[in-house]
């Protein structure tokens, strides 16, 4: 399978900005209530201290410290659990009135308010140590006042409201990501399913459409029907251009094996003497005809392997017993030359592949090698990991120039043509290989050819595991989903 | 023998037909898919050569028609199509062999002859015999007279099927065929070499030759005083 890595899939993307984008406005939310709640109840406090200050500052300066200490002491009595705490201090900082008996030793803050803590004693209750703020105002003659409000309660329930607001933001984030994945993963199943079909047809079943989802016409239904169009057209392009082909086969092909059949069935007739003088080139033409028609076929023979209908043959073919069987076949021949064929098996491959199209390209591997190898030559076949065959032989060899042009048709390196075959020998073995989703190499064997049929390192895109059944989007999103739980 | 050619394409036809006779068969010819199966169905004959493309009726239906009212008459299918599946859907609707056009007018009757002369049923021989030649296929021994013959496991599979068609014409694509299990046109000299190693054992040091080469055509294995 595909390595596909988490980060490249646009399942994983598209959860990522749409978590992004709910983290975003879930914080913002969350931080104007918070804003709007505890902050509100803090200003609250602060302001009704610094009205109280106010209003005894003002009650200082019109009535005096008398009438002050009587206020303070009135509100003081007023509060036996110094809820709102008040403190009046004389220029030596001794205690004049008040809830508390002295300063508190916290320094005020930046925003000028005190912290600290305050003992209270609850009717009959255990006395406890809560937290309060308080502001000081200093007044004319040095006298200095600090009012302040016990705050435990609202800051113990400041507490609970972040905590909660936290939670918030945790559920908040873990829904969009569950959100994010449901909802890519609704667009890439679709997605999905075009890949899916698309790559059927890549593999030859140019049939498959890609299902429209009827109910709801939207941008994907447009694509997919744009995507039918077109292959409409490609599958009618392609008809006709088989069709042309076999058409001009059909029609030469039809004539010569007619000719062919006249003559055989002339040469089976035996009419007299008139006819003997006519057998020799009856067989000749006959000889003619028989090579023209095989060159007919393998030409049928590659047009059919490029095509990639063959695929619908395919097999689980191993190719060590392939590799002997035509290996055993070719074996007398190459020993008649005095050659000798060596077989190396690393490796017990087994690959999807058309067993007759393989042996095919195999044998004529090796009958070009048994062909371009000098008396006494040496042939090998490997089948190695890859898995990989390869034909060595100790022939001359093909110029590196030259490697890519004898995979062409009709090319041969014989300019005078004067070996037999038709030049489509190799050209047959590059369309199997391209069938098969292999790569096919021309190295040099130094001395000689070596051609390798390299199942791994092919250009195909598409896998042909039939047991999969994961695509790799849906597998990122497995991984995902399992993360997620995590 | 006594065949059924339905063929649409006149010309072929008479060249079938004609070639046939002059080797020694009768022939009874249908244009079409119907006239066809209905003269299937009346006669009897050794063998049917049915074109897979035919009017009226085709050639698969015409032989899955005849399968299903029981006759089991050999058939040889014919067709412009030659990929692998139609050899498969060919076989799998009751023909027993398939040839693509164009064939060589010798491979249809080394077929056709081979076919003709499949027994109903096979009988489980362990030894085959042919003049002296004698192979024992459980001990996988050959012997001929009094001499016993090395052979190599594919030269021992040769034999054996040259032994089974005895008399009859087995063509390169045939031997590729029923020897290696291989459906692809051979070079045809590679066959060739390999005949004649089985030849240099089986007749090199005996006056008469067991193997014949048939020429255009294939070899075939026959006791010599049977007629060729």
């Amino acid at each position: 399978m595909r390595p596909i890595r988490l980060l490249d899939t646009s399942a994983f993307r598209l959860t990522l900005i749409y978590l992004g984008l709910f983290g975003v406005s879930a914080l913002t939310l969350l931080g104007y209530l918070y804003f709007a709640t505890a902050g509100f109840m803090t200003r609250q406090t602060e302001e009704t201290i610094q009205a109280e200050i106010a209003g005894l500052a003002e009650q200082y300066r019109t009535q005096g410290l008398p009438r002050l200490r009587q206020v303070i002491d009135q509100r003081s009595a007023a509060q036996p659990h110094r809820a709102s705490i008040y403190l009046l201090t004389d220029p030596g900082g001794r205690w004049v009135a008040g809830n508390i008996d002295r300063w508190p030793d916290a320094q005020p803050g930046e925003d000028g308010w005190l912290t600290f803590p305050v003992t209270v004693e609850p009717d009959g209750i255990e006395p406890e140590n809560r937290r309060a703020i308080a502001q000081s105002f200093r007044l004319a003659g040095a006298y200095r006042l600090l009012v302040g409000r016990e705050v435990e309660d609202r800051l113990e329930l400041q507490t609970r409201i972040k905590q909660a607001l936290s939670w918030g933001v945790g559920f908040t984030l873990l829904l969009g990501l569950a959100g994010g994945l449901l909802m890519s993963r609704g667009l890439l199943r679709r997605v999905d399913g075009i890949n899916r079909t698309t790559e059927r047809i890549m593999k030859g079943d140019l049939s498959q459409r890609i299902a429209l989802n009827s109910s709801r016409g939207d941008e994907f239904d447009q694509l997919a029907s744009n995507l039918n169009a077109m292959l409409e057209q490609i599958e009618r392009l392609l008809n006709g251009m088989r069709q042309v082909t076999d058409n001009i086969a059909h029609d030469l092909r039809t004539p010569l094996n007619r000719m062919r059949s006249r003559i055989e069935v002339a040469l089976l007739g035996d009419d007299g003497e008139s006819s003997e003088a006519l057998r020799p080139v009856l067989e000749q033409t006959l000889n003619d005809a028989e090579t023209m028609i095989g060159t007919f076929n393998a030409l049928l023979d590659i047009a059919r392997a490029e095509a990639g209908s063959e695929r619908a043959a395919f097999e689980k073919v191993e190719l060590t017993p392939l590799v002997r069987d035509v290996v055993d076949l070719y074996r007398p021949l190459a020993e008649d030359k005095g050659q000798t064929i060596d077989v190396a098996i690393e490796s017990d491959a087994v690959v999807d592949a058309n067993r007759h199209l393989l042996a095919q390209a195999l044998a004529n591997l090796l009958d070009n090698a048994v062909k371009y190898t000098p008396e006494g030559g040496r042939i090998s076949l490997t089948v190695s990991e890859g898995p990989a065959i390869s034909v060595a032989d100790s022939g001359p060899g093909i110029p590196e120039g030259q490697r890519g042009k004898v995979l062409q048709r009709f090319v041969r390196l014989d300019e005078t043509r004067a070996t037999p075959g038709n030049g489509l020998g190799l050209s047959l073995v590059a369309a199997v290989a391209r069938l098969h989703g292999a790569k096919l190499v021309l190295e040099d064997n130094q001395p000689g050819l070596r051609v390798r049929l390299d199942f791994q390192g092919g250009s195909r895109q598409i896998e042909d595991e039939p047991s999969r059944s994961q695509t790799p989007p849906a597998k990122a999103l497995r991984d995902l989903r399992q993360k997620a739980r995590a | 023998m006594h065949v059924l050619l339905i063929e649409d394409d006149v010309d072929a036809a008479d060249y079938l037909k004609k070639g046939l006779k002059e080797s020694g068969h009768q022939v009874e010819h249908a244009a079409d898919g119907k006239t066809g199966l209905i003269k299937a169905a009346a006669e009897a004959f050794d063998v049917l050569v049915v074109d897979r493309m035919l009017p009226g009726l085709d050639g698969l239906s015409l032989v899955q028609h005849l399968r299903a009212t029981g006759n089991a008459t050999p058939v040889l299918f014919l067709s412009a199509l030659g990929e692998v599946d139609d050899r498969v859907k060919g076989l799998r609707a009751g023909g027993d062999d398939y040839l693509v056009k164009p064939y060589a007018f010798a491979e249809l009757l080394a077929r056709v002859e081979t076919l003709g002369r499949r027994p109903q049923s096979q009988p489980v021989a362990t030894t085959l015999r042919i003049a002296d030649l004698e192979m024992d296929l459980l001990g996988r021994k050959v012997t001929r007279g009094e001499r016993v013959i090395d052979l190599q496991t594919k030269e021992f599979q040769l034999l054996e099927v040259l032994m089974r068609h005895a008399g009859q014409v087995m063509t390169r694509t045939m031997l590729l065929e029923k020897v290696w299990d291989y459906h692809f046109d051979p070079q045809t000299n590679v066959i060739d070499v390999h005949i004649s190693r089985l030849r240099q054992k089986i007749d090199r040091d005996f006056d008469l030759p067991l193997i014949h080469t048939v020429r255009g055509a294939g070899y075939c294995l026959r006791a010599p005083d049977q007629a060729s």
